[in-house]
């Protein structure tokens, strides 16, 4: 994994959107989810998507995960168009070029963790044999080598996405893409899985693109923020740089 | 997705619903057995029919007799062939030349005469008939009291059951279901006199008058002692009305007796040369398909016959029609069962949207989505299928055992009515698997088409 992220952290561009749009229609409304955004993210980079509620930043993290299709524009990942790309190339996306995690987890709560864990390697039709080991590792990586055969039901919300990191990263994916991955945990437990998302980013050089409401958490860990509201991109600055709002340009 | 994932990952959501996928599988299991029970006594009757009609000896047999006899079947065969005087007699020699026939299983002599047979000192006047041991199949003697003859030869007899009345005075008995095994009891073992016309040939020397042919005969009264040794129910000579017999012989015995024949008076007249002749000549083929071959053999020689037309591919047409319409019944209560399936894996879609979208978000291709929801159509129609047949071979044999207590309290033999197939337990499990896999279709591509956002968004 590490030579993998190595060659792609040297400058080259992990993620490039143009005028990316997504609209719905919503009965006789037309809801502009993401509205002509285009920013560029660099191999390696931390980036945090900022915004109030509704503001479009689950939405863009959708698009780039491949989740969703864009309405119009176009959105590159590892060089790849996916909206050009089919049904099945875009699982091929999720399964080997991104990792995601969610505010909620998103364990399969029928399985066991190793089972959970274990599933994205079942899609890759990994050898079976191969299989477990990989699993134990990437499980003991995040601290749960204990709890490999316990149902995510039976673990607190910090071991769960703990298990839903290692099951994000378990194919070696070039981005992790974060929707509000302390949303759901105490302080003391976000702050331990921050750490962990930090130090993917820091020593194998993964990009990490991470939604988050609160702008504390993001200026702590982030490299760099991205503000949206109402679809549209309305900051982008480096981690310690000056507000927009401070250096008096202010978003449009 | 590897196979085995698939199978091991349907397995464990088919596990989670244990309750729910139970009930399809048993109501497709229930679908499978009303099929398999309904082919299985189409079957089961066929068979019977085909037993039954084989064993009749109807569509096998090829009667010949001599136009010489002036017994013509039909017109087209008296207007055809030679003239009787022309023809030739049905001997020993013609006997052995259709014994060669490809297909010919026997021929041999209808020997049949009426005469008196004496039972504790009272005479009873009756049709006696020659049968040979290849008989000992036929349907009449399934319901039988008593044995068979012991050997071809032997001074051994077989009464018709309504001459068995007779023998025992019960002559004029109302009652159709009196038992054979009741009227064999008094009569087995016991001894007959038999008192028969013998044809002797005559010697020169001592006849008054001379005979140039050597064709004359002299009729001697003899006795011949018969041990009773069996009852039958049935008539095995059901086709020959006025001719049938009530008392049977072996065939060899009968032959040997050289009871004097009806044919026997007209053969001083023609210029034989004292050959034995016979009235009649039975011959049995291997199937009722080469009847028609032998019998038009049989006729070149200039012989008249006759046959019984083959039933049985009428009746295996019928069986057929019999068979399409107990499988589509049967596959009705398969059509319940697969709406079952339906609503189990749309249910179970509903149920699991999220764990769809969480399998898409983290790499589940739609054909994966689409393998697992088949998958587990598939397992419910294997397990279903097998025990739909171990069902229905069950009720087939209740119903089997049933329908032989019923036979039995009506003195009937027991019958087979019912047969499982190994081609109907292996297409019964495939059609499972087919119908589950046809049923699972739909859902499987509405699993696989799920959004995978909005799936995520389900709570």
């Amino acid at each position: 994994m590490t030579e993998r992220l190595e060659q792609s952290t040297n400058g080259s561009v992990a993620i490039r959107t143009e005028h990316l749009c997504r609209h719905y229609q919503m009965g006789e409304t037309l809801i502009r989810a993401v509205d002509g955004v285009s920013v560029e993210i660099q191999c390696g980079e931390f980036v945090a998507l900022l915004g109030q509620s509704g503001s479009g930043k689950s939405s863009l993290l959708n698009l780039i995960a491949g989740l969703d299709r864009p309405s119009s524009g176009s959105v590159v990942v590892q060089g790849c168009d996916l909206a050009k790309l089919s049904r099945q190339e875009l699982a091929k996306h999720r399964l080997r070029t991104v990792g995601m995690v969610f505010q909620s987890f998103n364990l399969i709560p029928s399985m066991t963790l190793l089972e959970n864990v274990e599933l994205p390697l079942r899609f890759a039709e990994v050898d079976r044999l191969k299989r477990e080991a990989l699993c134990r590792v990437a499980l003991d990586r995040v601290g749960l080598s204990m709890r490999l055969q316990h149902r995510s039901t039976e673990l607190s919300g910090g071991e769960q996405q703990r298990a839903a990191l290692a099951r994000a990263l378990i194919n070696e994916p070039q981005i992790l893409l974060a929707d509000e991955p302390t949303g759901n945990l105490d302080s003391h437990t976000g702050t331990e899985i921050m750490n962990f998302i930090r130090e993917f980013n820091d020593s194998p050089g993964m990009t990490v693109v991470m939604v988050t409401h609160e702008p504390a958490l993001a200026e702590r860990y982030a490299k760099r923020m991205i503000f949206l509201t109402d679809g549209k991109v309305v900051g982008d600055r480096a981690n310690g740089a000056p507000t927009p709002e401070l250096a008096g340009g202010g978003p449009s | 997705m590897k196979l085995y994932d698939v199978a091991e990952l349907a397995a464990r959501n088919l596990r989670e619903s244990v309750l729910r996928n139970s009930l399809t599988t048993v109501g497709i299991s229930v679908g499978v057995a009303s099929l398999v029970a309904m082919l299985s006594l189409g079957i089961g009757l066929q068979q019977l029919a085909d037993r039954r009609l084989e064993k009749s000896g109807l569509f096998d047999t090829v009667i010949v007799t001599s136009r010489r006899d002036l017994r013509n079947f039909s017109r087209e065969q008296e207007q055809n062939g030679p003239a009787p005087a022309e023809s030739p007699s049905l001997d020993e020699y013609v006997r052995q030349a259709i014994m060669q026939m490809p297909n010919v299983f026997e021929a041999y002599p209808d020997i049949r005469f009426i005469t008196e047979l004496r039972f504790e000192d009272r005479p009873h006047l009756t049709m006696v008939a020659g049968l040979p041991s290849s008989t000992r199949n036929h349907d009449a003697f399934d319901g039988m009291a008593g044995s068979f003859f012991s050997s071809e030869s032997a001074p051994e007899a077989i009464l018709q059951k309504s001459f068995a009345e007779q023998l025992l005075g019960r002559k004029g008995s109302t009652e159709d279901d009196g038992k054979v095994a009741d009227l064999a009891k008094p009569l087995l073992g016991k001894e007959l006199t038999m008192r028969y016309a013998e044809r002797v040939a005559a010697s020169g020397e001592s006849s008054a008058h001379p005979d140039p042919a050597g064709m004359a005969y002299s009729v001697v009264s003899r006795e011949q002692t018969l041990k009773i040794v069996g009852v039958c129910d049935l008539d095995p000579d059901s086709l020959r009305q006025q001719a049938r017999a009530r008392v049977f012989l072996p065939l060899q015995l009968a032959e040997s007796l050289h009871v004097m024949q009806p044919s026997d008076l007209r053969d001083p007249t023609s210029m034989l040369g004292g050959k034995q002749t016979f009235t009649t000549l039975q011959v049995r083929v291997n199937s009722p398909k080469y009847v028609q071959g032998v019998e038009d053999a049989i006729k070149k020689m200039g012989f008249n016959t006759f046959s019984i037309v083959d039933a049985t591919k009428n009746l295996r047409q019928f069986f057929a029609v019999l068979d399409l319409f107990l499988g589509i019944f049967g596959s009705l209560a398969l059509t319940v069962a697969s709406i079952g399936i339906v609503n189990t894996l749309v249910m179970a879609i509903l149920e699991r949207r999220r764990e769809i979208g969480i399998m898409k978000a983290i790499g589940a291709s739609d054909t994966d989505v689409k393998g697992l929801f088949f998958a587990e159509a598939g397992v419910m129609g294997i397990f279903g299928g097998a025990a739909g047949v171990a069902l229905g071979w069950t009720i087939g044999r209740v119903i089997n055992l049933a329908t032989n207590i019923y036979l039995r309290r009506q003195h009937f033999p027991p019958e087979q009515i019912w047969f499982v197939p190994w081609w109907l337990v292996i297409s019964a499990i495939a059609f499972a698997i087919v119908v589950s896999l046809l049923s699972g279709l739909y859902p499987a591509s509405r699993a696989a088409r799920l959004d995978p956002v909005q799936a995520l968004r389900y709570e």
